[in-house]
Protein backbone atom coordinates (compact mmCIF):
# COMPACT_ATOMS: atom_id res chain seq x y z
CA UNK A 1 0.00 0.00 0.00
CA UNK A 2 1.36 3.43 -0.70
CA UNK A 3 1.94 5.22 2.14
CA UNK A 4 -0.53 7.82 2.71
CA UNK A 5 -0.01 11.73 3.51
CA UNK A 6 -0.10 12.35 7.57
CA UNK A 7 -1.67 15.52 8.72
CA UNK A 8 -1.78 15.25 11.92
CA UNK A 9 0.66 13.18 14.43
CA UNK A 10 -0.05 12.37 17.87
CA UNK A 11 2.62 11.19 19.95
CA UNK A 12 2.03 10.24 23.51
CA UNK A 13 0.42 13.62 24.19
CA UNK A 14 0.09 14.98 27.76
CA UNK A 15 -2.12 17.46 28.09
CA UNK A 16 -2.36 19.78 31.84
CA UNK A 17 -3.57 22.90 32.58
CA UNK A 18 -4.12 24.36 35.81
CA UNK A 19 -7.03 26.44 37.18
CA UNK A 20 -6.89 29.43 38.81
CA UNK A 21 -8.89 29.73 42.31
CA UNK A 22 -10.63 26.09 41.92
CA UNK A 23 -10.01 26.17 46.02
CA UNK A 24 -9.74 29.02 48.58
CA UNK A 25 -5.84 30.04 49.27
CA UNK A 26 -4.87 29.25 52.70
CA UNK A 27 -3.13 31.92 54.56
CA UNK A 28 -3.34 35.46 54.21
CA UNK A 29 -2.09 38.28 51.78
CA UNK A 30 1.02 38.13 53.50
CA UNK A 31 2.17 34.29 52.54
CA UNK A 32 0.42 34.88 48.99
CA UNK A 33 3.10 37.90 48.53
CA UNK A 34 5.72 35.53 50.02
CA UNK A 35 4.06 33.17 47.14
CA UNK A 36 4.44 35.14 44.30
CA UNK A 37 7.95 36.32 45.46
CA UNK A 38 9.00 32.76 45.55
CA UNK A 39 7.15 31.92 42.15
CA UNK A 40 5.32 29.22 43.94
CA UNK A 41 2.01 28.22 42.54
CA UNK A 42 -0.74 29.40 44.41
CA UNK A 43 -2.49 26.26 46.51
CA UNK A 44 -5.96 27.59 45.21
CA UNK A 45 -4.94 26.30 41.37
CA UNK A 46 -5.23 23.17 40.49
CA UNK A 47 -3.88 21.41 38.09
CA UNK A 48 -5.91 19.16 35.67
CA UNK A 49 -4.43 16.04 33.34
CA UNK A 50 -7.21 16.36 30.66
CA UNK A 51 -5.22 14.02 27.74
CA UNK A 52 -3.11 11.27 29.20
CA UNK A 53 -0.89 9.41 26.47
CA UNK A 54 -3.21 9.98 22.93
CA UNK A 55 -1.21 8.78 20.10
CA UNK A 56 -2.27 8.98 16.62
CA UNK A 57 -1.91 9.67 12.95
CA UNK A 58 -4.43 11.33 10.84
CA UNK A 59 -4.39 11.06 6.81
CA UNK A 60 -5.42 13.24 4.25
CA UNK A 61 -9.03 12.66 3.46
CA UNK A 62 -10.15 11.36 6.77
CA UNK A 63 -12.85 13.06 8.71
CA UNK A 64 -12.19 11.53 12.53
CA UNK A 65 -14.67 11.40 14.94
CA UNK A 66 -14.59 12.02 18.35
CA UNK A 67 -16.27 10.74 21.01
CA UNK A 68 -16.72 9.65 24.82
CA UNK A 69 -18.63 10.92 27.86
CA UNK A 70 -18.45 14.85 29.00
CA UNK A 71 -14.92 15.10 30.46
CA UNK A 72 -13.33 12.97 28.49
CA UNK A 73 -10.68 15.57 27.35
CA UNK A 74 -12.29 15.71 23.54
CA UNK A 75 -12.42 19.28 23.67
CA UNK A 76 -8.64 19.59 25.02
CA UNK A 77 -7.00 17.26 22.58
CA UNK A 78 -8.47 19.42 19.89
CA UNK A 79 -7.36 22.41 21.17
CA UNK A 80 -3.71 20.76 21.69
CA UNK A 81 -4.23 19.65 18.08
CA UNK A 82 -4.93 23.23 17.07
CA UNK A 83 -1.55 24.55 19.04
CA UNK A 84 -3.72 26.63 21.87
CA UNK A 85 -2.90 24.73 24.61
CA UNK A 86 0.81 23.46 24.88
CA UNK A 87 1.55 19.66 25.12
CA UNK A 88 2.81 19.10 28.47
CA UNK A 89 4.62 15.69 27.37
CA UNK A 90 4.71 14.13 24.10
CA UNK A 91 4.24 15.98 20.72
CA UNK A 92 1.55 16.79 17.94
CA UNK A 93 2.43 17.62 14.38
CA UNK A 94 0.58 19.00 12.27
CA UNK A 95 0.31 19.80 8.22
CA UNK A 96 0.03 23.54 8.16
CA UNK A 97 -2.33 25.02 10.81
CA UNK A 98 -5.15 23.34 12.01
CA UNK A 99 -8.03 25.87 13.05
CA UNK A 100 -10.67 25.54 15.17
CA UNK A 101 -13.94 26.65 13.83
CA UNK A 102 -14.48 29.14 16.51
CA UNK A 103 -14.68 32.81 15.15
CA UNK A 104 -17.65 33.59 17.33
CA UNK A 105 -14.97 35.20 20.00
CA UNK A 106 -14.26 37.73 17.59
CA UNK A 107 -17.84 38.90 17.29
CA UNK A 108 -18.86 41.73 18.89
CA UNK A 109 -22.95 41.87 19.77
CA UNK A 110 -23.05 45.47 19.20
CA UNK A 111 -22.02 45.87 15.59
CA UNK A 112 -23.94 45.16 12.83
CA UNK A 113 -23.62 41.81 11.06
CA UNK A 114 -22.16 42.81 8.00
CA UNK A 115 -19.27 44.56 10.17
CA UNK A 116 -19.49 41.50 12.12
CA UNK A 117 -18.89 39.33 9.25
CA UNK A 118 -15.53 41.73 7.88
CA UNK A 119 -14.24 41.60 11.55
CA UNK A 120 -14.98 37.83 11.66
CA UNK A 121 -13.13 37.17 8.55
CA UNK A 122 -10.01 39.43 9.11
CA UNK A 123 -9.57 37.33 12.56
CA UNK A 124 -9.69 34.05 11.01
CA UNK A 125 -6.51 35.89 8.20
CA UNK A 126 -8.77 36.42 5.39
CA UNK A 127 -7.34 39.17 3.37
CA UNK A 128 -10.16 42.53 2.39
CA UNK A 129 -10.28 41.40 -0.77
CA UNK A 130 -11.19 37.58 0.11
CA UNK A 131 -13.89 38.81 2.26
CA UNK A 132 -15.26 40.88 -0.25
CA UNK A 133 -15.68 38.27 -2.70
CA UNK A 134 -17.20 35.85 -0.28
CA UNK A 135 -19.30 38.52 1.31
CA UNK A 136 -22.94 37.62 -0.38
CA UNK A 137 -22.25 33.91 -0.05
CA UNK A 138 -22.05 34.00 3.75
CA UNK A 139 -24.76 36.21 4.39
CA UNK A 140 -27.00 34.05 1.68
CA UNK A 141 -25.76 30.85 3.30
CA UNK A 142 -26.86 32.09 7.21
CA UNK A 143 -30.01 33.07 5.77
CA UNK A 144 -30.28 36.02 7.97
CA UNK A 145 -31.70 38.17 5.57
CA UNK A 146 -34.41 35.62 4.32
CA UNK A 147 -36.83 37.54 6.55
CA UNK A 148 -36.07 41.13 5.63
CA UNK A 149 -32.96 43.26 6.02
CA UNK A 150 -31.48 41.96 9.33
CA UNK A 151 -27.58 41.99 8.29
CA UNK A 152 -27.81 45.34 9.31
CA UNK A 153 -29.31 45.36 12.58
CA UNK A 154 -27.00 44.64 15.56
CA UNK A 155 -25.64 40.92 16.36
CA UNK A 156 -27.46 41.61 19.92
CA UNK A 157 -30.81 41.84 18.71
CA UNK A 158 -30.49 38.65 16.44
CA UNK A 159 -32.60 35.50 18.26
CA UNK A 160 -30.13 32.85 19.15
CA UNK A 161 -30.54 30.45 16.45
CA UNK A 162 -29.88 33.68 13.85
CA UNK A 163 -26.61 34.58 16.03
CA UNK A 164 -25.46 30.73 15.66
CA UNK A 165 -26.20 30.60 11.75
CA UNK A 166 -24.19 33.72 11.06
CA UNK A 167 -21.49 32.23 13.23
CA UNK A 168 -21.28 29.24 11.48
CA UNK A 169 -21.69 30.71 8.20
CA UNK A 170 -18.39 32.91 8.67
CA UNK A 171 -16.31 30.45 10.57
CA UNK A 172 -17.12 28.13 7.03
CA UNK A 173 -16.14 30.62 4.69
CA UNK A 174 -12.39 29.85 4.92
CA UNK A 175 -11.01 26.66 3.44
CA UNK A 176 -8.27 24.96 5.71
CA UNK A 177 -6.30 22.41 5.78
CA UNK A 178 -7.20 20.55 8.78
CA UNK A 179 -10.41 21.77 10.24
CA UNK A 180 -11.50 21.63 13.70
CA UNK A 181 -15.30 21.25 14.95
CA UNK A 182 -16.29 21.68 18.18
CA UNK A 183 -20.06 20.43 18.79
CA UNK A 184 -21.24 22.81 15.72
CA UNK A 185 -23.62 20.64 14.31
CA UNK A 186 -26.18 21.31 16.66
CA UNK A 187 -27.01 24.93 15.67
CA UNK A 188 -29.86 26.39 13.94
CA UNK A 189 -32.98 24.76 12.41
CA UNK A 190 -33.49 21.63 10.23
CA UNK A 191 -33.29 23.61 6.85
CA UNK A 192 -30.05 25.17 8.17
CA UNK A 193 -28.45 21.87 9.75
CA UNK A 194 -28.82 20.02 5.91
CA UNK A 195 -27.26 23.14 4.65
CA UNK A 196 -24.30 22.94 7.13
CA UNK A 197 -23.86 19.56 6.80
CA UNK A 198 -23.48 19.60 3.40
CA UNK A 199 -20.81 22.88 3.58
CA UNK A 200 -18.67 20.75 6.25
CA UNK A 201 -18.95 17.79 3.47
CA UNK A 202 -17.30 20.63 0.96
CA UNK A 203 -14.97 21.45 3.62
CA UNK A 204 -13.76 18.16 3.97
CA UNK A 205 -12.96 17.48 0.57
CA UNK A 206 -10.92 20.13 0.67
CA UNK A 207 -9.41 20.38 3.81
CA UNK A 208 -7.87 17.36 4.05
CA UNK A 209 -8.79 16.50 7.27
CA UNK A 210 -11.78 17.03 9.91
CA UNK A 211 -11.84 16.60 13.49
CA UNK A 212 -15.54 16.81 14.96
CA UNK A 213 -16.40 16.36 17.94
CA UNK A 214 -19.90 15.47 18.95
CA UNK A 215 -22.24 14.02 21.41
CA UNK A 216 -24.70 13.19 18.70
CA UNK A 217 -23.65 8.86 17.59
CA UNK A 218 -25.20 9.59 14.09
CA UNK A 219 -23.73 12.97 13.02
CA UNK A 220 -20.22 11.01 13.88
CA UNK A 221 -21.38 7.84 11.51
CA UNK A 222 -23.29 10.13 9.05
CA UNK A 223 -19.79 12.40 8.71
CA UNK A 224 -17.03 10.36 9.74
CA UNK A 225 -15.58 7.10 8.45
CA UNK A 226 -12.68 6.60 11.41
CA UNK A 227 -13.53 7.39 15.34
CA UNK A 228 -11.36 7.60 18.13
CA UNK A 229 -12.82 7.25 21.42
CA UNK A 230 -11.47 9.45 24.31
CA UNK A 231 -12.06 7.88 28.25
CA UNK A 232 -11.11 10.31 31.25
CA UNK A 233 -7.83 11.24 28.68
CA UNK A 234 -7.01 8.16 27.65
CA UNK A 235 -7.19 6.71 24.08
CA UNK A 236 -9.67 3.67 24.27
CA UNK A 237 -10.37 3.03 20.77
CA UNK A 238 -9.29 4.02 17.09
CA UNK A 239 -10.71 2.87 14.48
CA UNK A 240 -13.94 2.73 11.63
CA UNK A 241 -16.64 5.44 12.80
CA UNK A 242 -19.19 2.73 12.82
CA UNK A 243 -17.36 -0.04 15.01
CA UNK A 244 -16.35 2.67 17.49
CA UNK A 245 -19.57 4.15 17.85
CA UNK A 246 -20.92 0.48 18.04
CA UNK A 247 -18.52 0.18 21.22
CA UNK A 248 -19.19 3.25 22.52
CA UNK A 249 -22.63 2.18 22.88
CA UNK A 250 -22.44 -0.78 24.76
CA UNK A 251 -20.37 0.86 26.89
CA UNK A 252 -22.45 3.60 28.08
CA UNK A 253 -25.35 1.72 27.97
CA UNK A 254 -24.14 -0.92 30.42
CA UNK A 255 -23.13 1.92 32.87
CA UNK B 1 -6.70 1.02 11.02
CA UNK B 2 -6.34 -1.41 13.71
CA UNK B 3 -8.81 -1.68 16.80
CA UNK B 4 -8.10 -2.07 20.06
CA UNK B 5 -10.54 -2.53 23.02
CA UNK B 6 -9.25 -1.87 26.62
CA UNK B 7 -10.77 -3.80 29.24
CA UNK B 8 -13.95 -2.15 30.97
CA UNK B 9 -13.25 -0.01 33.96
CA UNK B 10 -12.21 -0.12 36.63
CA UNK B 11 -9.34 -2.18 35.92
CA UNK B 12 -6.70 -0.06 34.99
CA UNK B 13 -7.11 0.88 31.34
CA UNK B 14 -3.91 -0.27 29.68
CA UNK B 15 -2.54 2.68 27.47
CA UNK B 16 -3.99 1.41 23.39
CA UNK B 17 -1.04 0.46 21.56
CA UNK B 18 -1.04 2.81 18.78
CA UNK B 19 -1.03 1.37 15.00
CA UNK B 20 2.53 3.12 15.26
CA UNK B 21 4.88 3.23 18.06
CA UNK B 22 6.23 6.92 19.38
CA UNK B 23 9.43 6.37 17.44
CA UNK B 24 7.75 5.64 14.27
CA UNK B 25 5.25 8.42 14.96
CA UNK B 26 7.68 11.15 14.89
CA UNK B 27 9.75 9.36 11.68
CA UNK B 28 6.82 9.88 9.44
CA UNK B 29 5.88 13.67 10.80
CA UNK B 30 9.35 14.41 9.82
CA UNK B 31 9.16 12.66 6.71
CA UNK B 32 6.40 14.63 5.53
CA UNK B 33 7.39 17.93 6.94
CA UNK B 34 4.73 18.62 9.46
CA UNK B 35 5.90 20.82 12.17
CA UNK B 36 5.16 20.90 15.95
CA UNK B 37 1.46 22.71 16.91
CA UNK B 38 1.60 25.53 18.64
CA UNK B 39 5.61 26.39 18.87
CA UNK B 40 6.76 30.35 19.33
CA UNK B 41 7.93 31.59 15.70
CA UNK B 42 11.16 33.52 15.28
CA UNK B 43 11.08 37.21 15.67
CA UNK B 44 11.05 37.75 11.66
CA UNK B 45 8.12 35.53 10.95
CA UNK B 46 6.13 37.38 14.17
CA UNK B 47 7.01 40.53 12.52
CA UNK B 48 5.65 39.27 9.28
CA UNK B 49 2.49 37.65 10.67
CA UNK B 50 1.50 40.95 12.50
CA UNK B 51 2.18 42.68 9.33
CA UNK B 52 -0.11 40.69 7.46
CA UNK B 53 -2.81 40.49 10.24
CA UNK B 54 -3.27 44.70 10.20
CA UNK B 55 -6.00 45.29 8.80
CA UNK B 56 -7.26 42.79 11.32
CA UNK B 57 -5.95 45.10 14.27
CA UNK B 58 -7.13 48.39 12.37
CA UNK B 59 -10.81 46.42 12.05
CA UNK B 60 -10.62 45.85 15.74
CA UNK B 61 -9.75 48.81 16.93
CA UNK B 62 -12.50 50.60 15.19
CA UNK B 63 -14.90 48.35 15.97
CA UNK B 64 -14.23 48.26 19.13
CA UNK B 65 -14.58 52.18 19.66
CA UNK B 66 -17.91 51.83 17.52
CA UNK B 67 -19.51 49.70 20.12
CA UNK B 68 -18.37 51.49 23.11
CA UNK B 69 -21.17 54.19 22.80
CA UNK B 70 -23.56 52.43 20.43
CA UNK B 71 -25.97 51.58 23.06
CA UNK B 72 -25.79 55.23 24.27
CA UNK B 73 -28.64 57.99 23.36
CA UNK B 74 -26.27 60.25 22.10
CA UNK B 75 -24.38 57.49 20.52
CA UNK B 76 -20.87 58.66 19.35
CA UNK B 77 -21.13 62.39 20.57
CA UNK B 78 -20.01 60.58 23.69
CA UNK B 79 -16.73 60.29 22.17
CA UNK B 80 -16.19 63.79 22.41
CA UNK B 81 -18.26 64.75 25.52
CA UNK B 82 -16.11 62.09 27.44
CA UNK B 83 -12.87 64.06 27.10
CA UNK B 84 -14.29 67.39 27.69
CA UNK B 85 -16.78 66.61 30.87
CA UNK B 86 -12.77 65.06 32.13
CA UNK B 87 -11.20 68.75 31.06
CA UNK B 88 -14.20 70.70 32.99
CA UNK B 89 -13.59 68.72 36.26
CA UNK B 90 -10.12 69.50 36.31
CA UNK B 91 -10.73 72.83 35.46
CA UNK B 92 -13.07 73.46 38.79
CA UNK B 93 -10.95 71.79 40.69
CA UNK B 94 -7.61 72.96 39.58
CA UNK B 95 -7.88 76.10 37.70
CA UNK B 96 -10.73 77.80 39.74
CA UNK B 97 -10.59 76.36 43.35
CA UNK B 98 -7.01 75.82 43.76
CA UNK B 99 -6.24 78.57 41.45
CA UNK B 100 -3.15 77.04 39.40
CA UNK B 101 -3.67 79.51 36.61
CA UNK B 102 -2.55 82.46 38.45
CA UNK B 103 0.99 81.16 37.71
CA UNK B 104 0.48 79.37 34.39
CA UNK B 105 -0.42 81.81 31.29
CA UNK B 106 -3.16 80.10 29.08
CA UNK B 107 -3.83 77.50 31.53
CA UNK B 108 -7.31 76.50 30.11
CA UNK B 109 -5.43 75.20 26.60
CA UNK B 110 -2.11 74.06 28.90
CA UNK B 111 -4.58 72.30 31.12
CA UNK B 112 -6.83 70.38 28.61
CA UNK B 113 -3.89 69.71 26.24
CA UNK B 114 -2.12 68.14 29.48
CA UNK B 115 -5.72 66.13 30.22
CA UNK B 116 -5.94 64.63 26.55
CA UNK B 117 -2.35 64.03 26.18
CA UNK B 118 -1.94 62.07 29.53
CA UNK B 119 -5.71 60.03 29.01
CA UNK B 120 -3.94 58.92 25.88
CA UNK B 121 -1.39 56.86 27.88
CA UNK B 122 -3.05 56.24 30.80
CA UNK B 123 -5.97 54.82 28.34
CA UNK B 124 -3.40 52.44 27.00
CA UNK B 125 -1.33 51.10 29.63
CA UNK B 126 -5.31 50.16 31.13
CA UNK B 127 -6.21 48.57 27.98
CA UNK B 128 -3.02 47.11 27.72
CA UNK B 129 -3.47 44.86 30.81
CA UNK B 130 -6.89 43.93 29.67
CA UNK B 131 -5.56 42.50 26.63
CA UNK B 132 -5.44 39.22 27.26
CA UNK B 133 -7.24 38.98 30.17
CA UNK B 134 -10.11 40.72 28.97
CA UNK B 135 -9.94 38.49 25.34
CA UNK B 136 -8.93 35.02 26.77
CA UNK B 137 -12.23 33.90 24.08
CA UNK B 138 -10.79 35.01 21.35
CA UNK B 139 -7.09 34.01 22.38
CA UNK B 140 -8.00 30.40 22.65
CA UNK B 141 -10.28 29.61 19.91
CA UNK B 142 -8.14 31.78 16.81
CA UNK B 143 -4.72 31.60 15.62
CA UNK B 144 -3.28 35.19 15.34
CA UNK B 145 -0.14 37.25 16.55
CA UNK B 146 -1.67 38.44 20.44
CA UNK B 147 0.52 41.12 20.02
CA UNK B 148 -2.27 42.06 17.59
CA UNK B 149 -4.61 42.78 20.32
CA UNK B 150 -2.66 44.93 22.50
CA UNK B 151 -1.35 47.04 19.29
CA UNK B 152 -5.11 47.52 18.74
CA UNK B 153 -6.01 48.49 21.82
CA UNK B 154 -4.09 51.51 22.10
CA UNK B 155 -4.95 52.05 18.51
CA UNK B 156 -8.59 52.30 19.86
CA UNK B 157 -6.56 55.30 22.11
CA UNK B 158 -5.26 57.07 19.49
CA UNK B 159 -8.94 57.25 17.58
CA UNK B 160 -10.25 58.23 20.51
CA UNK B 161 -7.57 60.79 21.19
CA UNK B 162 -8.54 62.47 17.55
CA UNK B 163 -11.74 62.79 18.55
CA UNK B 164 -10.54 64.86 21.77
CA UNK B 165 -8.00 67.11 19.47
CA UNK B 166 -11.05 67.85 17.48
CA UNK B 167 -12.82 69.43 20.74
CA UNK B 168 -9.33 70.54 21.91
CA UNK B 169 -9.16 72.28 18.64
CA UNK B 170 -12.51 74.43 19.21
CA UNK B 171 -11.68 75.16 22.59
CA UNK B 172 -8.73 76.68 21.82
CA UNK B 173 -9.98 78.85 18.90
CA UNK B 174 -12.26 80.02 21.59
CA UNK B 175 -8.91 80.71 23.88
CA UNK B 176 -7.76 83.00 21.18
CA UNK B 177 -5.07 80.02 19.59
CA UNK B 178 -5.17 79.80 15.96
CA UNK B 179 -3.56 77.54 13.91
CA UNK B 180 -0.04 78.09 13.02
CA UNK B 181 2.68 76.42 11.37
CA UNK B 182 3.75 75.11 14.70
CA UNK B 183 0.93 72.98 15.33
CA UNK B 184 2.49 70.84 12.66
CA UNK B 185 4.74 69.66 15.28
CA UNK B 186 2.12 68.10 16.86
CA UNK B 187 2.60 65.00 14.22
CA UNK B 188 5.67 64.04 15.60
CA UNK B 189 5.18 64.29 18.63
CA UNK B 190 1.86 62.45 18.61
CA UNK B 191 3.43 59.59 16.53
CA UNK B 192 6.65 58.98 19.40
CA UNK B 193 3.58 59.05 22.30
CA UNK B 194 1.88 56.24 19.93
CA UNK B 195 5.30 54.18 20.06
CA UNK B 196 5.77 54.78 23.49
CA UNK B 197 2.40 53.34 24.57
CA UNK B 198 1.98 50.75 22.10
CA UNK B 199 5.36 49.23 23.77
CA UNK B 200 3.97 50.38 27.48
CA UNK B 201 0.36 48.43 25.98
CA UNK B 202 2.86 45.32 25.35
CA UNK B 203 4.45 45.00 28.01
CA UNK B 204 1.20 45.44 30.20
CA UNK B 205 -0.18 43.10 28.72
CA UNK B 206 2.44 40.46 29.15
CA UNK B 207 2.92 40.66 33.24
CA UNK B 208 -1.17 41.18 33.79
CA UNK B 209 -1.41 37.96 31.34
CA UNK B 210 0.52 36.62 34.23
CA UNK B 211 -0.13 38.15 37.23
CA UNK B 212 -4.16 39.34 37.10
CA UNK B 213 -3.57 41.27 40.36
CA UNK B 214 -2.03 43.89 37.96
CA UNK B 215 -5.12 45.38 36.82
CA UNK B 216 -5.99 46.12 39.88
CA UNK B 217 -2.89 47.80 41.25
CA UNK B 218 -2.86 50.31 38.35
CA UNK B 219 -5.53 52.80 38.59
CA UNK B 220 -3.24 53.51 41.81
CA UNK B 221 0.07 53.10 40.07
CA UNK B 222 -1.23 56.01 37.12
CA UNK B 223 -2.77 58.01 39.47
CA UNK B 224 0.43 58.94 41.26
CA UNK B 225 1.99 58.78 37.45
CA UNK B 226 -0.36 61.54 36.34
CA UNK B 227 0.24 63.55 39.88
CA UNK B 228 3.88 63.84 38.80
CA UNK B 229 3.41 64.62 35.79
CA UNK B 230 2.77 68.16 35.29
CA UNK B 231 -0.81 67.52 33.91
CA UNK B 232 -2.22 70.39 35.86
CA UNK B 233 0.69 72.32 36.59
CA UNK B 234 3.92 72.90 35.88
CA UNK B 235 7.11 71.53 35.79
CA UNK B 236 8.91 74.75 34.55
CA UNK B 237 7.24 76.85 37.14
CA UNK B 238 8.46 74.66 39.88
CA UNK B 239 12.12 74.59 38.58
CA UNK B 240 11.71 78.10 38.92
CA UNK B 241 10.12 78.74 42.06
CA UNK B 242 10.68 75.36 44.15
CA UNK B 243 13.99 74.39 46.07
CA UNK B 244 13.97 70.68 45.11
CA UNK B 245 16.99 69.72 44.66
CA UNK B 246 18.16 69.41 41.26
CA UNK B 247 17.96 65.46 40.71
CA UNK B 248 14.56 65.75 41.59
CA UNK B 249 13.59 68.10 39.15
CA UNK B 250 15.38 66.44 36.32
CA UNK B 251 13.71 63.28 37.07
CA UNK B 252 10.87 65.31 36.92
CA UNK B 253 11.79 66.34 33.81
CA UNK B 254 12.68 63.47 32.44
CA UNK B 255 9.29 61.63 32.74
CA UNK B 256 8.28 60.29 29.64
CA UNK B 257 4.64 61.47 30.14
CA UNK B 258 5.74 64.85 30.77
CA UNK B 259 7.98 64.84 27.73
CA UNK B 260 5.12 63.54 25.38
CA UNK B 261 2.89 66.38 27.35
CA UNK B 262 4.85 69.30 27.13
CA UNK B 263 5.83 68.36 23.43
CA UNK B 264 1.82 68.35 22.70
CA UNK B 265 1.72 72.04 24.64
CA UNK B 266 4.59 73.06 22.92
CA UNK B 267 2.91 72.83 19.07
CA UNK B 268 -0.51 73.91 20.43
CA UNK B 269 -0.25 76.51 23.03
CA UNK B 270 1.25 79.69 21.89
CA UNK B 271 2.76 80.96 25.38
CA UNK B 272 4.36 77.33 26.25
CA UNK B 273 7.89 78.14 24.57
CA UNK B 274 10.66 76.12 24.21
CA UNK B 275 12.74 77.41 26.85
CA UNK B 276 10.13 75.91 29.29
CA UNK B 277 11.09 72.75 28.25
CA UNK B 278 14.44 70.37 29.30
CA UNK B 279 17.31 70.57 26.58
CA UNK B 280 17.07 67.41 24.23
CA UNK B 281 13.76 66.71 24.81
CA UNK B 282 13.55 65.51 21.40
CA UNK B 283 16.13 63.50 21.72
CA UNK B 284 14.15 62.10 24.93
CA UNK B 285 10.69 61.67 23.45
CA UNK B 286 12.34 59.35 20.76
CA UNK B 287 14.44 57.58 23.00
CA UNK B 288 11.33 56.87 25.04
CA UNK B 289 9.65 55.45 22.09
CA UNK B 290 12.26 53.49 20.56
CA UNK B 291 13.03 52.21 24.23
CA UNK B 292 9.83 51.05 24.82
CA UNK B 293 8.48 50.05 21.53
CA UNK B 294 11.06 47.53 20.68
CA UNK B 295 11.96 46.50 24.02
CA UNK B 296 8.12 45.75 24.94
CA UNK B 297 7.65 44.38 21.50
CA UNK B 298 10.23 41.44 22.51
CA UNK B 299 9.05 41.39 25.55
CA UNK B 300 5.50 40.75 24.64
CA UNK B 301 6.91 38.21 21.93
CA UNK B 302 9.34 35.92 24.51
CA UNK B 303 6.19 34.46 26.22
CA UNK B 304 3.81 34.33 23.23
CA UNK B 305 2.96 30.69 23.08
CA UNK B 306 1.79 30.75 26.66
CA UNK B 307 -0.93 33.10 26.74
CA UNK B 308 -4.50 32.21 26.98
CA UNK B 309 -3.18 28.90 28.59
CA UNK B 310 -3.90 27.82 32.15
Amino acid sequence: MAERTPTVVADGVHITYTVQGGRAAKGGATSALGRIAARRAAPGARTVHAVKGVSFAAYKGEAIGLIGSNGSGKSTLLKGIAGLLPTSEGRIYTQGRPSLLGVNAALMGDLSGERNVVLGGLAMGMSRAQIRRRYQEIVDFSGINDKGDFISLPMRTYSSGMGARLRFSIAAAKSHDVLLIDEALATGDAAFRRRSKQRIEELRAQAGTVFLVSHSNSAITDTCDRALWLEAGTLRMDGPAAEVVEAYQSFTGKK
Amino acid sequence: MTTHTAAPAPAPVATPTPALSGPELRAIALRHGLTVSGARPSLPVYVRRLWSRRHFIGAFATARLTAQYSQARLGQLWQVATPLLNAAVYYVIFGVLMNVQRDIPDYVPFLITGVFVWTFTAQSITAGTRAISGNLGLVRALHFPRASLPIALALQQLQQLAFSLGALAVILFCFGEFPTWNWLLAVPALALQTLFNIGLALVMARIAAGTPDVATLMPFVLRTWMYVSGVMWSIHHLEVTSRLPHAVLTLLQCNPAAVYIDLMRLALVESFTADQLPPHVWTLALGWALLLSVGGFIYFWQAEETYGRG
